[in-house]
């Protein structure tokens, strides 16, 4: 079962899909409202249900008075700890494929609250409005208990995690003697960065609808990134028979992150679904939105040494995050810094502080966006004491191994990165000194940051189903959350087989699909790509041999890889004229369907020898109002290294869109706790700023060529989330160049500008 | 604070009565019975089953459920369907012709204008009325008003693309047809 794809020089197909800018196709439902996602699918039986959540950070509810809510005609039940069913008693029950170590959280398990917005009730009502209504009569007391949720306050009292999350990687050990080193460096940097808490905030909110249905089967419609995810945990928690349940998530409103773990909306609507046996929709408010995982506050330090030269010769980076009591979250945020630079001493130093908190969750480039931030503004602020061009500095320390494993790169055009990104934006132009160039009131900034992320590659397994009529059905239980997952897998298919895009179709976000792993971190291409390549390099082989059987055959004889698949057609590659349709070769040996199920794996022995890395370089330009502080990004060219790129169009959308989060990274998010009251005060988009489209100018997005042979059989390597890495040092850099103003308290608001300006 | 005493706190009112409610929806008038603290928003996706209108904040903030009553883009959120009785309402599902797509839409694929596409529905009927007032003209202005439809996926530069396309459209078909 298990197929090793075969190598990318195999996608050899003439003006075959792959590499063309495909316009996506889902386009046409989501241009026209047909997309549906999580709470717009019903049933007649469709009860509502509204979460109440905690008033306090910390403490326990001594009291829960329900009889005003379920004195109101329409309200059908109010969940609590009090009345909740028996669940499963276990952990490893709770867990799911993106749980840190730890002790998951269980939503209405007792009395205890632990963080903010905890849920603590659900009403469930014959309609939305009544539902909402009646959460407000739920009469809850509560005995606090005092509550830290202050991280610069208790950033002493933090611990050195271990491996306590998949795909994470501890710092590596320290090498060479970097506090002398330091010590000894000419020039020197030494700085605090910090980095406010943000949230996912995609547009669609968090919601479940669960249709029951007559023989007591449940279709769980969720918000996700992992159907299967979803799946699993729902059946551990609930007790249910994996046969009973299908989770379906087709369209996913945004995500970034959000769904990776299944959240408590999904419990809620499965607990009421389950103990009311009928149809629920639970759906959080934005405020609520606020209620689970979040990129957690960072604290940093980086310090840097280095000749006259520019030469490093002692990188320190040091990261304090938050994390719950209850489990470990962690990310990598200073691995990259020994990565990214040659530098023979360096010490890596990650560590948690327990707050009253919700656990934090991956978004967007975890820990990437926050470390990488830092290094990139430390090593600006270092060309600036060396007095050297930033970018000249960073091809001073250049590596084209992986200082932390000796490995080499799988591939890295960093360079041409800097080279082409510097070219498009004229870099060459920029006139070294800060606050020395101006149009008007306006302070222009020129700043340039490197970037980094993963090419990781997971298993998944992809299914095909050739008929008869030329057409071609893949699914794997992946998700598209705007990615563009639907797209690419159907040119990978496409392409392979040599169909038109409009012949093939390819399924996701269902958990009865062939196994597919959470999406995110970028690897969904890698992963699931294989798959779909490697199954359809099996309906291939087979539809070769068919081919071959008749006497009569134009291809009889002919070897698989003499064989070119265009326009649905089986062509001899050295004598066009000798071909066959698709259609004909299955008609001609009786097969109405070729039915092929294919795993993918990673290329594991290529992965111990190499590092597999995204690279990015950006340029930005900010103009700073020299009155009023105000900060405008006015122009950014990306230009990015990840391999082949399968659809240009959606990979430079993707870009695009995670430039705009590093530009709401700089400038804009951060979630401000009262830390008197432990709540996020600003929950909602009102307060919790996000860039409008005002705020986001042209953003010029160039894929350098990297030619990649061992990362995949695609040689692709995602593109999810490189584009945000760097982008809010770029900014800051830009800033500094714009003002003199060195601002390392992300976000950069007008008022810290300003303040500097004065 | 959080415990306020019972006998302070208010005795709750009955749930309200639902009352008539008549909408011209995409050409189709509809007749419901509905509570009066009804939005528009879900009287068009809980009782119209129109759920091309998309609930991204509930509070106005957003702009994932604009829609256009008789012609003017408003937050269908921020009003009760009752206030709208006897208004003509246009959803994204209303700016389809039979099988042809509103030059918005065209556009909206043509220049990948969107990711997930959940505030897409309401960045089209944005602007649709942005185009019918007419206001705009430069790449900045398009932004400006555009501002009240967040897109977190950031599709900031494809969707002022998309609209500046589908403007030229507009503008040349108006002249073909006068």
């Amino acid at each position: 079962m298990i197929a090793i794809p075969s190598i990318p020089g195999f996608l050899k197909e003439p003006n075959g899909p792959i590499g063309k800018p495909v316009s996506r196709v889902d386009g046409r439902k989501k241009v026209t409202g047909n997309a549906h996602y999580a709470a717009e699918f019903t049933l007649p039986d469709l009860a509502h249900g509204y979460i109440v959540s905690s008033a306090i950070a910390r403490g326990r509810i001594t009291r829960i008075d329900t009889a005003a809510a379920l004195a109101l005609p329409g309200v059908i039940h109010v969940f609590t700890h009090e009345n909740r069913p028996s669940l499963a008693w276990f952990d490893r029950k709770w867990k799911d494929d993106d749980a840190p170590k730890g002790a998951p959280f269980r939503p209405l398990y007792d009395a205890e609250i632990h963080h903010a917005l905890q849920p603590v009730a659900l009403v469930i009502a014959e309609s939305f409005e009544l539902a909402r209504y009646a959460a407000r009569l739920v009469h809850i007391e509560y005995e606090a208990a005092p509550h830290q949720t202050d991280l610069r306050a208790n950033r002493a009292d933090s611990f050195t995690p271990g491996k306590d999350k998949g795909g994470f990687q501890p710092p590596p050990k320290p090498r060479g003697d970097p506090e002398q080193a330091f010590l000894d460096s000419p020039v020197q940097v030494d700085a605090e960065f910090t980095q406010a808490a943000e949230y996912h905030n995609p547009m669609e909110m968090h919601a479940t609808t669960v249709l029951h249905h007559d023989d007591g089967t449940l279709t769980v419609h969720d918000k996700t990134q992992g159907a299967q995810n979803c799946h699993t945990y729902i059946c551990n928690v609930f007790g249910l028979a994996k046969s009973a349940v299908r989770v379906m998530s087709p369209f996913v409103g945004g995500a970034f992150g959000s769904g990776l773990r299944p959240q408590h909306q999904l419990f809620m609507a499965m607990l009421a679904a389950t103990q009311l046996k009928r149809s629920v929709r639970v759906e959080l408010s934005r405020p609520q939105m606020f209620s689970f995982g979040h990129r957690p506050e960072t604290i940093q330090r980086v310090a840097l040494g280095a000749d006259r030269d520019g030469t490093l010769r002692a990188l320190i980076h040091e990261a304090v995050q938050e994390s719950s009591r209850n489990e470990n979250y962690v990310e990598i945020v200073v691995n990259w810094s020994g990565q990214q630079y040659k530098c023979d001493n360096v010490r890596l130093d990650y560590t948690l502080t327990r707050l009253d908190v919700h656990t934090p969750l991956d978004q967007r480039a975890p820990g990437a966006a926050t470390g990488v931030t830092a290094l990139e503004i430390a090593m600006d602020e270092l060309a600036g004491k060396l007095g050297m061009d930033p970018l000249e500095l960073r091809l001073r320390n250049y590596t084209e191994t992986d200082p932390n494993t000796g490995n080499p790169f799988s591939s890295k055009e960093l360079r041409a990165c800097f080279q082409q990104g510097a070219e498009r934006f004229g870099w060459a132009k920029r006139s070294p000194a800060p606050r020395s160039m101006r149009d008007g009131r306006e302070l222009i900034g020129w700043g340039m940051a490197a970037g980094v992320w993963d090419a990781m590659q997971g298993q998944a397994a992809a299914k095909a189903v050739l008929g008869v009529d030329g057409k071609l059905v893949v699914s794997s239980a992946t998700a598209d959350i705007g990615t563009g997952t639907y797209t690419v897998m159907t040119q990978i298919a496409a392409d392979v087989l040599g169909l038109p895009i409009g012949e093939v179709t390819f399924c996701l976000g269902d958990s009865s699909l062939p196994t597919a792993p959470i999406e995110g971190g970028s690897w969904t291409v890698s992963t699931v790509g294989s798959a779909v390549k490697a199954v359809c390099d099996r309906v291939r082989s087979q539809l070769v041999t068919l081919a071959g059987k008749r006497d009569d055959s134009p291809l009889k004889g002919v070897a698989e890889e003499d064989v070119l698949f265009a326009d649905g057609h089986l062509i001899v590659r050295d004598d066009p004229s000798r071909r066959l349709s698709i259609t004909d070769v299955m008609r001609g040996s009786g097969t109405l369907s070729i039915e092929e199920e294919a795993r993918a794996l990673p290329y594991l022995l290529a992965r111990a020898r190499h590092t597999f890395a995204t690279h990015s370089a950006v340029f930005v330009e900010v103009r700073v109002d020299e009155d009023l502080g105000t900060i405008r990004v006015a122009r950014v060219v990306s230009a990015i290294a990840a391999g082949r790129i399968i659809n240009p169009k959606t990979a430079r959308s993707q870009i695009q869109g995670a430039v705009v989060w590093g530009i709401g990274m700089g400038l804009e998010e951060g979630a401000f706790t009262d830390h008197r009251l432990g709540r996020v005060m600003n929950h909602d988009y009102a307060e919790y700023h996000v860039p409008v489209n005002a705020d986001v100018p042209d953003i010029d997005v160039l894929f350098v060529e990297e030619h990649d042979d061992m990362v995949n059989a695609l040689g692709a390597k995602g593109v999810g989330e490189i584009g945000i890495v760097g982008v809010p040092a770029a900014i800051a850099n830009a800033i500094h160049h714009a003002t003199g103003v060195r601002v390392r308290d992300f976000p950069i608001t007008l008022d810290k500008v300003l303040a500097g300006l004065r | 604070m959080a415990q306020l005493k019972a006998s302070l706190r208010p005795t709750p009112a009955p749930p309200p009565e639902p009352i008539p409610v008549t909408l011209n929806v995409n050409g189709v008038e509809r007749t419901l019975h509905l509570a009066p603290w009804t939005t528009l928003l879900d009287a068009l996706r809980l009782h119209l089953d129109l759920t091309g209108t998309k609930k991204g904040c509930d509070h106005g903030q957003c702009g994932a459920c604009t829609v256009l009553v008789d012609g003017r883009r408003i937050n269908s959120c921020l009003t009760l369907a009752a206030m709208q009785d006897g208004r003509k309402v246009t959803t994204i599902e209303g700016l389809t012709t039979g099988d042809a797509l509103h030059p918005l839409q065209e556009a909206f694929i043509e220049h990948d204008a969107f990711q997930c596409g959940y505030c897409t529905p309401g960045q089209i009927c944005s602007a649709a009325g942005l185009i019918a007032e007419g206001k705009a003209t430069t790449d900045d202005e398009i932004r400006e008003l555009m501002s009240g439809n967040l897109c977190r996926c950031g599709a900031y530069p494809n969707i002022v693309a998309a609209i500046r396309q589908a403007m030229a459209t507009v503008a040349t078909k108006a002249e073909g047809a006068s």
